[in-house]
């Protein structure tokens, strides 16, 4: 028995496992299961990073549960897969790493973050779960399984965002709303999935992209799949539940629930790319795409200039990057049928989208954190109480101005390397789209330059002479990702050629993803 | 014509969902609607396994060339269920914290978080 063949499981039994020890092990010492967390989660992140180095030496990894071999996908005599499994590409491990270092960083935080200690069992209990299902989304090639992960997904994430609901009303409503569109949202998505079964008796992803002819029923379970998993990514016509959920959860928790959010528009694109892929209307489709993400971008920035809750405008910015991911994928997707363009700007349009991903999740990770860091000294969220804080919490305010930099699209940050991908290929498809981007990106930086003056400038304040530099584990989780910003800012190529590129093509060829199950038919 | 029936019922199980959860104004009664939305789609997952005349899928006791309905369907309805169930025991418990909270359960009147 090879330990390492069995990594892509791992990922997931290793925090999953802990999960349901936790609670046993907070019987006796609570002060250790966030340790104990921590630690399954370093572990699950090293495995991931092991399996990223196998995933794009290799080729994609298929893993299948219940035979005698795990890579075994047709049975003896069988033209279709059967049986549940993982399938790995190069964009699948691309959003585990994401998952894998947005929990550990964020269970890091937490060490120091929770106030409310008897609780902390159960909070890590449910962190570890909802890590688990991002993985499994990101991971599965069956689509029962995904419609499974996401449910788990929306109930862990829930309840955390109720995590301060025993004292406080507002988590629990925000709760309830994120609760109401997550179960409509899965809901559809078994409806679809009973739609593809009912038509092709298949429910592996590949198997069914073999297979489909984009008839009617397709086209109504494509409507179903794609509105419904924005919705769950907080595209803007159903973007209401997002500033709600992002702004009353813990700070490390609004920062899982970003990758989260991302983790549904990585199915939209695992979707559209890897199961339809050109036999649906590739225009139109992307023309929808880049229409939702330019309204995700416009009415995000717009509604986020007038907030004064300091997570409530990060919030907004988190809906109005995820616009710019939407048009650059958006882009990819309209010119999908057209070769030459494609090449000429198609391909770098969707390297800038996916990249502006893990972008975006690392330095909105970051602010949410800085955020989170000012709440845990002063305890309010307002901007109008708030002054003077870079006199006393100096760390934090230098993170600050990495993240905000970094959303605005300045250099040498990562949001400018993404940036700069999407408005390049993007101005070669449509210059007016590009405009708008860039004026997004300007009124982005218009809002930071708000908040970084009403928090951290100003005199000194009588009421916050009390407050001190936050504890190191929380400084240490922010410095960690204020480096990888950096290092993504300065070496973007690497990052380009090696990771993104990859997921792009995998993406793009749907027989790199299909074959791997049907053996290259 | 009779064999789409259930079909029928699918469509007005999730419309009477769809409507509840857009023009009621109580939470449990949105809870409801979910439910309502939850139930139709497992009978349609049901009505896509079933087949004429066909029999439970159990292999070792069925009599030899008999007909059986499709065990994955039923497979997919029974998680499903599983997942409904405790999707509905915390959006109720979650309006029971509400009601704690705000002293009512009306949406109209549960809006502290806007802007």
């Amino acid at each position: 028995m090879n330990l390492f063949n069995h990594t892509p499981i791992l990922i997931l039994a290793v925090p999953l496992l802990t999960a349901f020890l936790i609670p046993i092990i907070g019987k006796i010492n609570k002060k250790t299961t966030g340790i104990l967390a921590t630690l399954a989660l370093g572990l699950s992140l090293i495995m991931t990073i092991v399996l990223a180095a196998k995933v794009l030496s290799v080729g994609p990894q298929v893993y299948v549960f219940g035979e005698k071999s795990s890579l075994l996908t047709l049975p003896s005599g069988l033209k279709f897969p059967i049986r549940i499994m993982f399938q790995i590409d190069a964009m699948g491990i691309f959003m585990g790493l994401i998952t894998a270092l947005v929990s550990f960083l964020g269970a890091v935080y937490s060490l120091a973050f929770l106030d409310n200690k008897d609780k902390i069992d159960s909070y890590y209990s449910l962190l570890l779960l909802l890590t688990v299902s991002m993985f499994g989304m990101e991971f599965t090639g069956d689509l029962f399984n995904f419609f499974v992960f996401l449910e788990i997904a929306s109930m862990a994430s829930v309840s955390l965002i109720c995590y301060r609901g025993a004292d406080l009303g507002e988590p629990v409503e925000a709760g309830f709303k994120y609760m109401v569109v997550s179960s409509i949202s899965a809901l559809m998505v078994l409806f679809a999935v009973g739609i593809f079964y009912g038509e092709y008796d298949v429910l592996n992803i590949a198997a069914i992209a073999s297979v489909v002819k984009y008839s009617q029923l397709d086209k109504i379970a494509l409507g179903i799949l794609v509105s419904v998993l924005a919705m769950k990514a907080g595209a803007v016509p159903m973007h209401m539940w997002t500033p709600d959920a992002y702004s009353e959860a813990p700070a490390p928790i609004t920062m899982i629930l970003v990758a989260a959010s991302q983790a549904s528009l990585y199915a939209i694109f695992r979707i559209v790319f890897s199961m339809y892929n050109i036999t649906l209307n590739t225009l139109a489709v992307g023309w929808i795409i880049i229409i939702l993400g330019l309204l995700s971008m416009f009415i995000g920035v717009t509604m986020a200039i007038i907030q004064k809750d300091i997570k409530r405008l990060m919030a907004y910015h988190a809906i109005s990057q995820t616009g710019y991911m939407l048009l650059g994928v958006g882009v990819g997707l309209a010119v999908l049928a057209n070769p030459e363009a494609l090449k000429d700007y198609g391909i770098t349009a969707m390297e800038g989208g996916i990249f502006h991903i893990m972008n975006h999740a690392m330095y909105k990770g970051l602010l949410f954190l800085t955020a989170g860091a000012l709440f845990f000294r002063t305890g309010t969220r307002d901007l109008n109480k708030m002054g003077g804080l870079a006199h006393y919490m100096k760390y934090t305010t230098i993170f600050f101005i990495i993240g905000a930099a970094a959303i605005a699209g300045l250099p040498p940050f990562n949001g400018f390397a993404s940036k700069l991908l999407i408005y390049e290929s993007v101005y070669k498809f449509n210059p007016l789209l590009s405009i708008i981007a860039m004026v997004v990106s300007i009124l982005t930086l218009a809002s930071f330059v708000k908040v970084f003056h009403s928090a951290f400038l100003g005199p000194k304040l009588p009421q916050f002479k009390e407050v001190k530099e936050v504890p190191r584990s929380m400084v240490f989780a922010m410095a960690v990702l204020s480096c990888i910003i950096i290092f993504f800012g300065l070496f973007p190529d690497l990052i380009v050629k090696n990771l993104v590129h990859p997921a792009v093509m995998s993406l793009i060829e749907q027989l790199q993803y299909t074959g791997t199950v049907l053996g290259g038919m | 014509m009779i064999g789409n029936f259930p079909y029928f019922a699918v469509i007005l199980l999730i419309g009477c969902g769809i409507y509840i959860l857009m023009f009621q104004k109580n939470l449990i009664k949105l809870a409801i609607g979910i439910n309502l939305i939850e139930n139709g789609i497992n009978l349609f997952l049901i009505t896509l396994g079933y087949r004429k005349g066909a029999i439970a899928p159990i292999y070792t006791q069925a009599p030899s060339g008999q007909a059986m309905v499709l065990p994955t369907p039923q497979a997919l309805t029974l998680t499903s269920i599983v997942i409904g169930v405790a999707t509905s025991a915390l959006i109720l418990s979650m309006a029971m914290m509400i009601y704690k909270h705000y002293g009512t359960i009306e949406v109209n009147e549960v809006r502290r978080l806007r802007g």
